[in-house]
């Protein structure tokens, strides 16, 4: 039994392997983009709105507001990054329902790529946001002692970030794989429907998990807006 | 005895026992978790959505002790390390 699509291989040219991980990945992505480009093909304003462009901005305005609620910032400078992961998380495990597919997401490898994307995208809006001094001072907090534990805690996350997404997501095939051989009817669909629901819940706590780090890291800047705000006024007392 | 066959009852009976310790723990922290949060929404029906939220976020980061469990297991009955170090011998 494979527990990972990377072993299924389709096709095999000059020592470069296209397996079913990037095979399915290609064709995620293929999906959103071509839904995407199809739904903002013509934007429109006013009564007489295309399905499409009105499916989009329901999940764009969830969104959104999501973010806003978890940061407590504007979220249109995370949207782009949080929205695309929570995307592409989301529909590759609900096209699970289609036979024949394997979910990307099951793959230790795609997991990987995604956590170290957020990994990176931490520092990178953090220094962004708050500059590279005050983001450095955040692993000094609350003392220098806890440097290290700092770093291991930024590094374990994101291996948590990782395993977590592909255990879920590889023990939902694997839990209907085995109930085939002992159960074959009707019990695995009700499996198959629980995963389904597992796969969402995980996209959502991934996407979350990842706005509640990047939203750690560009915090400090509202709470030395507020120390600024309030030497300011005592002064001006 | 041989040395593959104890490496392949120890992969077994240590899976097992990995499940089993490794999803007690998660279990009773969610279940605490749950209990203390529908308390909280029969409470404060109208912070329900916050709650939700951060509980569904909380019982993730409990599950990943657990999946991280189910994990080492698997890899130990489907991808064992050691069988390529007994087999190449």
């Amino acid at each position: 039994m494979e527990i990972t699509p990377d072993a299924v291989i389709y096709f095999q040219w000059n020592g470069i392997h296209l397996n079913a991980t990037i095979i399915f990945t290609w064709l995620v992505m293929l999906v959103l983009v071509l839904i995407s480009w199809l739904a903002t093909k013509d934007l429109k304003v006013g009564p007489d709105i295309s399905r499409w462009q009105t499916s989009l901005e329901v999940i764009i305005n969830y969104i959104r507001q999501q973010i806003k609620e978890i940061t407590q910032q504007n979220p249109d400078q995370f949207i782009p990054f949080l929205g695309s992961l929570f995307l592409f998380i989301s529909i590759s495990n609900l096209l699970a329902i289609v036979p024949g597919y394997h979910p990307p997401t099951g793959s230790l490898s795609t997991t990987a790529a995604l956590a170290i994307c957020v990994f990176f995208a931490i520092p990178i809006f953090g220094i962004g946001k708050i500059g590279v001094k005050n983001y450095l001072k955040q692993y000094l907090e609350p003392s220098v002692l806890m440097l290290p534990f700092n770093i291991i805690g930024e590094l374990s996350r994101t291996l948590a970030l990782a395993v977590r997404l592909f255990g879920n997501i590889m023990s939902g095939t694997l839990v209907a794989g085995i109930l085939l051989i002992i159960v074959p009817l009707f019990v695995p669909i009700i499996m198959q429907i629980l995963g389904l629901l597992i796969g969402q819940i995980q996209a959502y706590i991934f996407t979350v998990l990842a706005t509640v780090y990047i939203a750690s890291a560009t915090q400090a800047e509202s709470e030395l807006q507020q120390k600024n705000n309030n030497e300011g006024s005592e002064k001006n007392e | 005895m041989s040395s593959i066959d104890i490496v392949s009852a120890v992969s077994i009976f240590t899976a097992g026992i990995t499940m089993a310790i490794g999803s007690i723990g998660p279990a009773i922290g969610q279940g605490m978790a749950v209990a203390r949060a529908l308390g909280a929404i029969a409470q404060q029906p109208d912070e329900a959505n916050t709650i939700t939220r951060t509980l569904f976020v909380g019982l993730a980061m409990v599950e990943s002790t657990a999946i991280y469990c189910l994990v080492i297991s698997v890899i130990l009955i489907f991808a064992n390390p050691f069988w390529n170090y007994i087999l190449g011998q």
